[in-house]
């Protein structure tokens, strides 16, 4: 039997069609009849109904016509299905004949030609031998007929076709309507028994009545299952059962009922399942199963290409992995039923060989064809027959089966996101590919997938995908993959038991020793034998035995942690690096060289340690060496190193370590970890170990708990640390615009000459912009900065300093604005120095920072106030007022007022000579000085208008013990004022005091200003402390620039400060200006002295 | 019958299988699974995260088991592969089973002794699943 066995009939595949035959035609040399049977074949659209033509001759030998039944009583069935049915029913027995013949109506030999048509016609009703075929008659005419029922002769003649050929008129066509043939039904009265529902299925399926033909299939199927099974005709039942199955699930899916060809397809697997069969021929049944799954993965997959939906749940993938799965069942069942004696041959008569060469009846024995009893009819035949199917069974390659169906699901689950799903099948396929012994395969699939299960720490499913890929590597000789692998298996990651690991272990110690590794466990004793001898071929090879490992990929027994000490190292002191290396392995290894890569690689030359003893056995390990690594111990190597100088203020990161193991002699590999640490498992340990609450075991000295370990892969190297103080000197607060004086003290206590000392000083950059506006700084005291000053000095050179030696350097700094800034004061210079024995030159620099608050020094108020000290809003034309400044200390030092001034505007002038009255004036701490000036608005237009009055000039210093300052002249603008014309001015003329009872004689002056005669109502008011004389309400007239005088004596009577009568003035021209305004001008009071008892003087002296 | 109970952390946190021998079988299943599980939470809208369901169901059916999924909020899977011939067991009996087995991993977890992400070892939890798997199975 062929490997085809399992396959289904492509007859039963397919869909079937209704299949007509065309005779008469001659489609080789007639070109009308060419030309027809193109109509018919070409352009055939889906929505016309699906026909498959063939030409054939008349008198074709159509397949012989049994003679039917009319009952199954007696009948003895000798199978349930003959294999040619199918096959008959598409291809060879038509549902209808077409007979063309060519001939018109008119033709003038009509007799003949009719007679000649009724014989064709007999003809091939002959050679069907009654089969239920219909046969039409196609009359190719060249003239084109008339309508139907106007040609009588045409109708008339077309009667006398029909009769003479036994047809009904509705099977006579003429040419011009052939395209319509299609409308022709096949007879459907093959009403058969029961037993006959596939066939009568087929032939609705012929029919296109598909609803139908799916009823008819599920009886069928429900039917074969009734039959009663045994061993004999199991296979023809399972085989049947499957076709039906097959044709169900398809009207399924052809009718968008997924869930039903699925449950279809459950319901059939269920009930197969446990029929086995015969127990040596098991394979058959496995083979069946999968055969039965991959063809329902096939009409899904086919369902899908035509627009189904499916799902990650439920898609193709399961079903071909599943018949992955008893395909690779089969294989094994194969290697229990089929492993012969080498003796046992081929049977001698083939027992499979039939007379025909095919099998009448599906799924029957070719032995014993259509026996139907329960007992095979010749055992021994039997067990020929047997044998040889177990023969034939071993020649299949079942690994490429395996392989074709897994590769199937891979690319389901591929489009279904399962990559774990397709992961596994890889595995799978990859494993197969090993059974298949194509080895190189095998490694690519295994190694492609390896990574995700390391990924994602499934530790049980890598270490046996690794066994394999040991295996695979083995077997192929590969080197670098077989202590790639080898090194994973030993290490952590791996789920191995002891003795394997130390087995492992062993073998990759051979191979660096460029000797031949024992074969892996459970190999092929064939490959293994060509393994061996690829391996000394492998070894007695010169070159390529050198490997690097990035270790970031994989997990291999040797771990390793690089840090240096410190995250910076300053230049004057060796940059010192651990590296912590550990093993996993059963057994102590020895490496030979461990070398650290830095981003400088001028310093990698002092991180390294190399086995000084070269040519050791390294089988040999000692645990008392330094460069052997023993299980679960961790281990410390020590590397210093001097800086360069010009490396100040860089970074120096570890770029990788490199451990070599093997001997350079022999063969030998690197292990390199990117950034000096870290597997592919690290990440995750490190996150663990740091999230554990485990407490820290104490180990003895010299022994590291590897967990604590941390990573400093990174370093700086910074610049010496300086051996200089620097002192500043001040009096914060700083005032504003004063010359803040800051002395810097440089002192040196560097054991040898510090040179080329550098200040720079000034404003911290980086602040806020408006702060270099108003910042200078300056090394001259003596004269107040401008805009030209720079707000930083950088570098100023201040020579050599010798040791203890100090410098001292005043600064001055002039702040325009209040508000705190940063100052730097930056000193650099250079020193010699020895580090480990090298003499090197270090650049040093210390910086100090201060923040300097600067207030304001002091707050000057100014005030326009009457002569009566009263205050104004306004000041009046050519009446004296006084300007008062009050000169408010905000400083919290002692400021010295040098000297004060005020420059007049034009508009104002001063009465008398103005001099400074706070010259020399020391102010505390919010104390006040005042001043005033006498001035006198000269007049102007418009009555009113608002005036500048000019500047006040203060000249101060900070008064202080600790340096020279100087005096700062700050300008106060003085506001401006509102002056105004007055009609009229009052004045009165009195004296300082009044006596009780004594005469108090007082002038009252009204002065007109205006050019205007004025009215004037004048009344006193009386008092309870006064008496008076005079004119208590008059009225009178004043011309244009006169002054009216009014005498008033009045007489106190009351001691003490009293009011005095109230003078009213009304001006009668110019009511705006009120009583009130006038009344200002004039005294309120005045303080009346007692009357002495023993004269004046005693109380004036008193 | 073939069972297995698995805790996963997307990698391995307790295994145990019944028998034992095949249990490079289960865990390649529960692996595999994984996938079902991924493409379940991200199918559930964020909004529906908080008051989301526990309980995944039946994750996918071969033709030997049946594969059922639970995750907890911290995204833990638990996984049950019981034999596809046991019909005993209703989606009701897996969900109870999943919410002792939930119960019981959070007294491991609540344990300060216990780092998350390590493998779990405790006996109590030893003797939760033992019989939860003779009862069941």
């Amino acid at each position: 039997m062929s490997p085809a066995q399992w396959d289904l009939p492509p007859e039963l595949c397919c869909r079937p069609v209704a299949f007509v035959a065309l005779t008469g035609l001659d489609v080789v040399y007639n070109a009308i009849h060419r030309a027809i049977w193109d109509a018919f074949c070409a352009n055939r659209r889906a929505d016309r109904v699906p026909i498959s033509f063939k030409v054939l001759p008349g008198d074709n030998e159509y397949p012989k016509c049994r003679t039917k039944r009319t009952s199954y009583e007696w009948y003895i069935p000798k199978g349930i299905l003959k294999t040619g049915w199918m096959n008959k029913h598409l291809n060879l027995v038509p549902a209808l004949v077409v007979l063309f013949y060519e001939l018109d109506w008119d033709d003038p030999q009509w007799k003949e030609k009719q007679s000649e048509c009724a014989t064709k016609v007999e003809i091939v009703r002959t050679s069907l031998q009654g089969r239920n075929t219909k046969v039409a008659v196609v009359l190719i005419q060249k003239k084109t007929p008339l309508p139907p029922g106007e040609d009588l002769v045409a109708s008339e003649r077309a009667s006398a076709l029909c009769g003479a050929c036994d047809l009904s008129g509705k099977s006579l066509f003429v040419l011009p309507h052939t395209d319509h043939l299609v409308g022709y039904i096949i007879r459907s009265d093959f009403l058969f028994l029961n037993k006959h529902q596939f066939k009568m299925g087929f032939f609705s399926e012929l029919k296109q009545d598909t609803q139908n033909a799916l009823k008819y299939y599920r009886t069928a199927y429900s039917l074969v299952h009734e039959l009663r099974a045994h061993e004999t005709n199991m296979l023809e039942i399972k085989t049947m059962a499957g076709f039906i199955n097959y044709k169900i699930c398809r009207l399924c899916f052809q009718h968008n009922t997924p869930l039903d060809a699925i449950a279809q397809f459950r319901k059939h697997i269920d009930l197969c399942k446990k029929k086995i069969g015969s127990a040596e021929l098991a394979f058959e049944h496995t083979a069946w199963m999968s055969k039965q799954f991959q063809s329902f993965g096939d009409l899904f997959d086919e369902a899908i290409k035509l627009g189904l939906t499916a799902i990650q749940t439920q898609n193709p993938g399961f079903y071909y992995q599943q018949a992955a799965y008893y395909a690779q069942e089969r294989k094994q069942q194969v290697g229990q039923l089929c492993s012969h004696e080498p003796g046992v041959g081929y049977p001698a008569p083939d027992p499979l060989e039939t007379t025909s060469g095919a099998l009448d009846f599906y799924g029957q024995r070719p032995w014993r064809q259509g026996h139907q009893s329960i007992d095979p009819p010749d055992s021994e035949k039997e067990k020929q027959g047997i044998l040889a199917l177990q023969v034939k069974e071993r020649d299949i390659p079942h690994s490429e089966l395996i392989i074709a169906l897994l590769s199937n699901a891979v690319a389901q689950f591929k489009k279904y996101k399962c990559p774990r799903m397709k992961s596994h099948l890889m595995v799978q396929m990859g494993e197969e590919y090993y059974h298949a012994k194509d080895y190189t395969k095998a490694l690519k699939l295994l190694d492609y997938v390896m990574c995700d299960y390391r990924t994602e720490r499934w530790w049980s499913l890598l270490t046996s995908i690794l066994c394999t890929a040991l295996k695979c590597s083995y077997l192929m000789g590969q080197v670098k993959d077989y202590i790639t692998y080898s090194m994973e298996l030993v290490g952590r990651a791996s789920i191995l038991p002891e003795e394997q690991k130390s087995r492992i272990e062993k073998n990759l110690i051979k191979v660096l020793m460029n000797e031949v590794p024992e074969p892996e466990p459970d190999c092929d004793p064939l490959s293994v034998k060509t393994a061996q001898s690829l391996w000394s071929d492998r070894i007695s090879l010169a070159g390529s035995n050198e490997f690097t490992i990035e270790v970031q990929d994989y997990v291999p027994f040797v771990q390793c942690k690089a840090k240096f000490l410190s995250p910076s190292f300053h230049i004057d002191e060796p940059v010192q690096l651990h590296v912590y290396v550990r093993a996993d392995c059963p057994h102590p290894v020895r490496f030979s060289k461990l070398c650290v890569s830095l981003s400088n690689q001028e310093y990698n030359q002092y991180c390294l340690l190399e086995d000084a003893s070269k040519g050791k056995d390294i089988l040999e390990p000692s645990t008392q060496e330094n460069m052997c690594l023993v299980p679960g111990k961790t281990r410390k190597y020590c590397f210093k190193f001097v800086a360069k100088t010009e490396d100040v203020g860089k970074k120096i990161e570890i770029t990788s370590v490199g451990l070599m193991l093997g001997r350079e002699t022999a063969r030998y590999v690197y292990l390199n970890w990117r950034g000096g640490w870290g597997d592919a498992a690290s990440s995750h340990e490190t996150l663990q170990a740091c999230r554990s609450f485990k407490k820290r075991t104490r180990f003895p000295e010299q022994q590291v708990d590897w967990d604590t370990v941390t990573i400093q892969s990174s370093t700086m190297i910074i610049s010496r640390v300086p051996k200089i103080s620097v002192q500043l000197t001040h009096e914060p607060p700083a005032l504003t615009n004063e010359m803040y004086c800051m002395i810097v003290t440089i002192q040196s206590g560097e054991d040898t000459v510090a040179k080329d000392i550098k200040l720079t000083a000034g404003l911290k950059p980086g602040q806020d912009a408006n702060l270099t506006q108003s910042t200078q700084i300056t090394l001259n005291g003596t004269e107040v900065c401008d805009d030209s000053h720079p707000a930083l000095l950088p570098d100023i050179p201040l020579g050599d300093l010798h040791p203890g030696q100090k410098i001292v350097k005043p600064l001055y700094i002039h702040c325009v604005s209040t508000g705190s800034r940063i100052l730097l004061f930056h000193v650099a210079y250079s020193v010699s120095a020895t580090v480990e024995g090298k003499d090197i030159t270090c650049k040093c620099h210390k910086d100090e920072t201060v923040t300097l608050e600067t207030v304001v020094p002091y707050e000057v108020a100014m005030k326009f106030v009457s002569s009566k000290f009263e205050h104004l809003e306004r000041v009046y034309v050519d009446i004296p007022f006084l300007l008062m400044m009050d000169i408010l200390s905000a400083s919290p030092w002692p400021i010295e007022l040098v000297n004060s001034e005020v420059q007049l505007a034009s508009s104002m002038n001063a009465i008398d000579q103005p001099q400074s009255q706070v010259e020399g004036v020391t102010l505390q701490t919010s104390e006040c000085a005042s001043e005033c000036f006498l001035l006198k608005c000269p007049p102007v237009q418009n009555g009113t208008s608002t005036v500048a009055s000019g500047h006040y000039i203060i000249s101060w210093k900070r008064k202080s013990t600790f340096a020279e300052t100087s005096v700062v002249r700050t300008i106060v603008t003085l506001p401006h004022v509102m002056v105004e014309n007055i009609p009229l001015y009052v004045h009165a003329e009195l004296p300082s005091f009044g006596r009780v009872r004594e005469s108090l004689p007082v002038r009252y002056h009204l002065e007109n200003r205006t050019g205007l005669v004025q009215d004037v109502e004048i009344t006193v008011e009386p008092s309870d402390a006064f008496m008076f004389s005079g004119l208590k309400q008059v009225r009178m007239r004043i011309l244009p620039g006169a002054e009216q005088e009014m005498l008033y004596n009045f007489y106190p009577l009351m001691a003490g400060y009293q009011v005095l009568p109230q003078l009213n003035i009304n001006l009668l021209r110019f009511p705006n200006i009120s009583n009130q305004l006038l009344r200002r001008f004039l005294p309120s009071r005045i303080f009346v002295k007692p009357q002495g008892r023993n004269g004046d003087t005693s109380i004036e002296a008193a | 019958m073939q069972t297995a109970i698995m805790i996963v952390a997307n990698y391995p946190l307790y295994i145990r299988s019944v028998p034992t021998q095949g249990e490079l079988k289960f865990h390649y299943t529960v692996h595999t699974s994984l996938d079902v599980v991924e493409e379940k939470i991200s199918g559930v809208g964020k909004a529906l995260a908080d008051q989301r369901e526990l309980y995944l169901g039946l994750l996918y059916p071969t033709e030997d088991y049946k594969v059922y999924g639970y995750m907890t909020n911290s995204k833990v899977k638990f996984v049950i592969v019981v034999d596809s011939s046991n019909t005993s067991l209703r989606d009701n009996e897996i969900r109870s089973m999943f919410r002792k087995l939930h119960n019981s991993f959070t007294d491991v977890m609540c344990n300060p002794f216990y780092n998350p992400g390590d493998p779990i070892q405790s006996k109590a939890f030893d003797s939760i699943v033992s019989t939860m798997m003779v009862q069941a199975f």
